[in-house]
């Protein structure tokens, strides 16, 4: 971990402004994914601007019937809170097969957003890795990719997006809100809020330099069934192979977003239209354009297979 | 479907004839100007167990290494130090987290709770208690972390906080064992002690209800 | 003490302690953390500095070049360790591989150096701006690749590589019903919870380390060759350790790179292994490729049983005894194994718990599987048809008697405490909703070798008994087997016994490894105790001959004196290593068992759960039922990772390791392991030591990653013989969804 210089920051806009104010500076909160990529110095940021004092972490009702939840709400009180649980359960499941208990009482709904790849690559400095160090070249293409990327990767990249409660939130449909340091305020669709890796994996989301996550909005509750099922090696505290969020309605019609497979939750719009036809013609429209590597073709039936059970437990054809 | 190898020759060509010289790629070296100035260090005042200490310390200091190394409480274990173990679980404010993954500046006016403002030996909190008789570690190096993780399941179960395996999220969970082994997951014990911290925590759990 | 004849009634078979599920003396110091593990010792080394090790970007090759100005002019460097200024390094005896890279690189992560720092932070920053130029070599690190290049290495284990009875060949072409399988075991990591770590100081020539190391007095030796000094100019301590499995069996790179920091440092240096270097720093449990033929004939009596094995290890280094256990279990006339050793420039294999038989037992006990289903008969039935109560194979030797041998026993009453008659013999028979239940069963079988083992205790004027030994507890309840070993002897409770281990202040004993310490280590106090008891009676001029030792009293004869006061201000002193004489080659010592384990696998996902898990052992005397008993879920906790997710993974492009951490390389957690029962078959083997006791921390892994893998098949009709079994193997061959 290279030397920082530490400072709290006592509102949003001043937190943008102190992060803008030293390039390269990074906001801290739960730490839990920072922390561990500085002491391999993967991060290196000269500065630390924590917000955990912005008092982000209500979740209040929104005037068109949604959440808006604070950037500083622990992935625990997110998935506990009794809202969540009754209008988005996928979400609160999604949080709940994350991670750990101590973990999750750590990290925060911004934070998780912005974790980073857990590609072993982009891990172990002494690999080149174009994410890690642009221009390097990517191990993991030709490597042990067991876990990686199988749809939406580029010849750069591909890693894969960690966070299981992303998944969930691109099936809502979320908004990530945001201050910049100017004091600007701007809503980021979580569709547009990822990047796919192109020529330039080292760019993970499309947020600018020193913008601040504020808060994620869900919108009004969907209704239907709320299903989210990671599969995984170990039943617990294992980042996931594949994971599936699905809400979905009693006409069969709904929304499905794959977490585990691309740089970014993967969700289709003509994979959505073809979830009244089952889990076969979904999971084709998912990965009209997959690439897969040998050691992780698997996941695209895997994926079917996991639709096919979640759209039954859906009570809708499978 | 592009072919594996198409994409492989687009990536990295490693070994086969790479018999040249090659330099680390440590980003660490790139951007370092200035590293004989002395780090920034901050004065962090940590509460723990119930006694503040003063501490002038290095930002980088985590709050796992402000307990072993400088208020040389070394009951809280460093098994990975990078959260993946469980062993440097430690309460703060009552709930427990890696203490590996949070800078010890961030601490500070935090109520700290380690392993040894549980107990002593001679006066044994009831979890460490249960761990004795059921026999729930081995080589003891998880063990502190998996008392204050079991110690808060215990009261995160009695919250109501849901967890993956609750059948109804909108119903209360139970103090069932499905519950106690998916919400001590985040603690791991290679010795594998793992049935019987399990009857440890009922045992103790059930004497509470 | 010598023993040399089996064992009479003694002291021991009072039972008052011993056998008695006490709970761990060390349990309130280790539940509170006030048990100092080795990086924790604040108490011995006075403003210790801080060192951090660099580990080599390379698998194989040279350092061209290293630049470490700019680490030793960052804030708070004392010093660089590098193999340009350690001066000469030897190898020690046990490694296979340098502990200190350079010129040349043997692995990945190799050190390459050592940062010292007044801080924690700085020394870890300083590493990276050590500059490396590397010049890459090519290396070998596909076993598959390198299997038809393995050669027969000079020894396996101790034992010949290769055995050999009857005609193999001719009898398994002849045998109606043939299996001709192979099986892979990747290379698993120990995964110990505690890094390995040391704190080293020097007075003058004298280098002290509180270290944490499974074998003191080899740990003693190595440090001294490695760095060139006597022996006794070296003193470790390691009285805790947090996990070792085999891994802390030898010194690493900690201890003498602490030690090379200090001496640099002209300070105490600790340094911990970072766990991203866990992995390829140190050692691991080999790959393997495993072929098995078993021939039989129609009603189920095996005519030919061949077992082979490749292994793959850096040159100069040994194979993987995976055969061991088929030369053991099974009667049949003609037989054969064979051990073959390729080079492989991936880290250095060596021993993880139950070397050789650990991943032995992945392959032949799945192939007996596959052969009794193949005759059409029980798994269970099968096996105890081919029961041997003689060495079937004894490197050629066919008539030695086991001293103890309860395999079908153990597979008896495993199958009724199990509830094996409710498995379908027909796989994919049983769903449970989403879920295919089945039910599979192996065999264990681990050798129960003693080892030389000394130990000193000493009574004081108070009564209190003090029992020093070497002997390590690295969490297989060394403190408290020991100390229900004196209390017995003694005849006091088992709370006026003081226990010190760890130390090479005191006597050298077996260590822990091999699954010999309990039995070995306790010996050695049986034969200290045995010598102070002689003391005390002498000082008292009590008859030998009908001298008894209870309730804290010393009596004969109608006379009775409270031991404090035999003792006298003084106190007495006793030291005894106890040596084992010929029995363990007139009697073959061994320990056995049967694992009985049932699955789900989710017919959706393929996702593997355990929701049974019995062991029946049989395993000689049993000194403490309680950590005996955690000593074999644990080993069923790690049979259950190598079933089901352990494997490091090889890039062989770099040749490392890549999950090299506790997130990549899965290790089983709480929710994976359900309830687990253990059960001990009454047995005593007065052959063996007289403890009358055996090993068992190393029975309970063997056979339950097979007991797992023929589970999974009779779930789901998929055999599986690539470990670990994960759900990507299964998928493409899963039963139709229905």
């Amino acid at each position: 971990m290279k030397p920082f210089t530490y400072e709290r920051a006592d509102s949003p806009a001043a937190a943008a402004a102190a992060a803008a104010r030293n390039p390269g500076s990074r906001f801290i909160a739960g730490g839990t994914n920072l922390l561990d990529l500085m002491k391999l110095q993967i991060e290196t940021p000269p500065h630390l601007v924590d917000v955990t004092g912005l008092k982000l972490d209500r979740i209040d009702k929104t005037d068109d019937g949604g959440l808006r939840i604070g950037a500083l709400v622990r992935n625990t009180d997110l998935a506990a809170d009794d809202r969540v649980r009754r209008d988005y359960g996928v979400l609160s499941r999604a949080l709940l097969a994350g991670a750990s208990g101590q973990l999750r009482n750590m990290a925060t709904t911004a934070g998780n957003l912005l974790q980073r790849t857990r590609c072993p690559y982009f891990y172990d400095t002494n690999m080149p890795c174009n994410k890690r160090t642009p221009g390097s070249g990517c191990s993991a293409i030709g490597g042990y990719s067991r876990q990686l990327a199988v749809v939406g990767s580029s010849g750069s990249c591909i890693a894969t997006h960690p966070s299981d409660m992303a998944v969930a939130m691109r099936a809502l449909d979320a908004m990530v809100e945001t201050v910049r340091s100017d004091g600007s305020t701007r809503t980021i669709p979580i569709a547009d809020f990822h990047r796919l890796p192109g020529e330039t994996p080292h760019i993970d989301t499309n947020l600018a330099p020193a913008e601040l996550i504020t808060a994620v909005t869900l919108p009004k509750p969907l209704g239907g069934k709320h299903i989210y099922k990671k599969v995984r090696d170990r039943a617990s505290y294992a980042f996931a192979l594949i994971s599936v969020a699905a809400v979905i309605g009693k006409d069969g019609k709904g929304r499905v977003t794959i977490g585990g497979v691309a740089h970014k939750p993967w969700r289709v719009d003509a994979a959505d239209a073809q979830l009244p036809q089952g889990a076969k013609a979904t999971a084709q429209a998912l990965f009209a354009d997959a690439k897969p590597t040998k050691d992780n073709a698997y996941k695209i039936p895997l994926v079917e297979r996991t639709l096919g059970v979640v759209l039954a437990q859906a009570g809708a054809k499978s | 479907m592009a072919s594996e190898l198409e994409i492989t020759r687009r990536g990295v060509l490693a070994g086969g004839a790479a018999t040249a010289a090659m330099a680390t790629t440590n980003p660490a070296r790139a951007q370092m100007t200035n590293q004989t100035t002395p780090p920034p260090t901050v004065p962090v005042t940590l509460d723990v167990n119930g006694t503040s200490h003063t501490l002038n310390l290095d930002t980088r200091t985590s709050l796992l290494d402000a307990l072993r190394e400088h208020i040389k409480l070394t009951g809280t274990k460093k098994g990975c130090d990078q959260g993946q173990c469980g062993a440097c679980t430690v309460l703060v404010d009552g709930k427990r987290i890696n203490s590996c993954l949070t800078l010890a500046v961030m601490q500070q006016g935090k109520r700290i709770q380690t392993v040894e403002g549980l107990g002593t030996p001679d006066s044994l909190h009831p979890m460490q208690a249960a761990f004795v008789k059921h026999d729930g570690y081995q080589c003891g190096y998880c063990t502190p972390g998996q008392i204050c993780s079991a110690v808060a399941v215990i009261a995160e179960i009695r919250a109501g906080i849901p967890s993956h395996v609750t059948p109804d999220l909108t119903a209360k969970p139970q103090l069932a064992d499905a519950e106690i082994r998916e919400r001590m997951s985040g603690n791991i014990c290679r010795c594998g002690a793992y049935s019987n911290i399990v009857e440890a925590i009922t045992e103790v759990a059930g004497a509470k209800a | 003490m010598k023993f040399d004849t089996p064992a009479t009634t003694n002291p021991i078979d009072q039972l008052k302690i011993v056998g008695k599920p006490v709970d761990r003396i060390d349990g309130p110091l280790k539940t509170t953390g006030t048990a100092s593990y080795a990086y924790e010792r604040h108490d011995v080394a006075a403003n210790p500095a801080y060192g951090h090790i660099l580990g080599s970007a390379i698998a194989k090759g040279r350092i061209a070049s290293i630049d470490t100005r700019e680490a030793i002019a960052a804030p708070g460097v004392l010093a660089v360790v590098t193999a340009q200024n350690a001066g000469a390094l030897m190898k020690g005896d046990f490694n296979t591989a340098k502990l200190l890279a350079g010129p040349e690189v043997q692995h990945y992560h190799q050190a390459v150096a050592l940062v010292v720092a007044e801080t924690f932070e700085q020394a870890r920053a300083a590493a990276g701006l050590i500059k490396v130029d590397y010049t890459r070599a090519d290396g070998a690190y596909d076993l598959e690749k390198a299997k038809s290049s393995a050669t027969k290495p000079k020894d396996m284990d101790g034992d010949a590589p290769d055995s050999k009875v009857g005609d193999f060949a001719s009898a398994f072409a002849a045998a109606p019903v043939q299996i001709d399988a192979t099986y892979h075991t990747p290379d698993v990591s120990h995964a110990m919870m505690e890094p390995h770590a040391s704190i080293a100081a020097w007075k003058g020539d004298e280098l002290s380390l509180w270290t944490s190391n499974q074998m003191i007095d080899w740990g003693r030796g190595d440090v001294a060759k490695t760095l060139g000094i006597p022996k006794d100019k070296v003193h470790l301590s390691s009285p805790y350790i947090g996990g070792g499995f085999g891994g802390k069996l030898f010194v690493r790179s900690d201890a003498i790179l602490a030690a090379l920091g200090a001496r640099a440092a002209k300070r105490p240096v600790k340094v911990a292994l970072q766990r991203a270097l866990v992995a390829n720093n140190t050692t691991h449990r080999p790959a393997t490729i495993q072929r098995v033929r078993i021939g039989a004939s129609r009603d189920g009596k095996i005519t030919a049983i061949a077992h082979e094995n490749w292994s793959g290890d850096l040159p100069g280094g040994g194979p993987d005894s995976s055969v061991q256990q088929t030369r053991m279990l099974y009667a049949a006339p003609n037989r054969m194994t064979a051990t073959r050793l390729a080079v492989l420039d991936l880290p250095e294999s060596n021993a993880m718990r139950a070397p050789g038989e650990a991943t032995g037992h992945m392959a032949l006990e799945v192939a007996m599987d596959e052969m009794a289903e193949k005759l059409g008969m029980d798994p269970v039935q099968f096996r105890i048809l081919n029961d041997s109560q003689v060495v079937p194979d004894d490197n050629g030797k066919t008539d030695r008697p086991f001293s103890q041998r309860q395999l079908v026993e153990c597979l008896r009453q495993g199958a009724d405490t199990f509830g094996w008659t409710g498995r379908n013999a027909k796989p994919a028979q049983r769903r449970e909703g989403d879920w295919l239940i089945g039910m599979g069963v192996a065999s264990a079988y681990r050798g129960a070798p003693t080892q030389k083992s000394g130990a000193r205790v000493r009574l004081d004027g108070s009564g209190m008994v003090t029992v020093e030994t070497d002997m390590t507890d690295i969490g297989t309840g060394s403190y408290t087997i020991i100390a229900q070993t004196a209390a017995e002897m003694m005849g006091v409770p088992l709370d006026k016994v003081v226990v010190k281990l760890g130390d090479t202040a005191y006597p050298v004993s077996a260590g822990s490894g091999g699954q010999w310490g309990a039995a070995s280590s306790t010996a050695g106090v049986y034969a200290a105790c045995t010598k102070l008891r002689e003391a005390v009676a002498t000082k008292l001029g009590f008859s030998t001959a009908d001298v008894t030792f209870a309730d804290g009293k010393v009596s004969s004869a109608g006379r009775s004196v409270a031991l404090g006061e035999a003792a006298g201000p003084g106190g007495l002193v006793a030291e005894d290593t106890m040596e084992f004489g010929d029995l363990s080659e007139k009697y073959q010592h061994s320990t056995f068992g049967a694992h009985f384990v049932e699955v789900a696998v989710d017919m959706h996902t393929c996702e593997v759960r355990l929701r049974r898990m019995l062991a029946v052992c049989a395993a000689g005397r049993i000194l403490n039922p309680k950590s005996a008993r955690s000593q074999v879920i644990g080993a069923m906790t790690m049979g259950a990772g190598a079933a089901l997710m352990e494997e490091l993974a090889v890039d062989n492009r770099f040749g490392f390791f890549v999950n090299h951490d506790l997130a990549g390389y899965e290790v089983p957690v709480h929710a994976d392991i359900p309830h687990q029962d253990v059960v001990f078959l009454d047995e005593t083997d007065p052959t063996v030591s007289p403890m009358k006791a055996k090993g068992v921390g190393e029975l309970g892994i063997c056979g339950v990653a097979a007991a797992v893998a023929n589970a999974i098949y009779n779930a789901t009709g998929v055999r599986v013989r690539e470990y670990p079994i994960t759900l990507d193997k299964l998928i493409s061959q899963m039963p139709a969804l229905v």
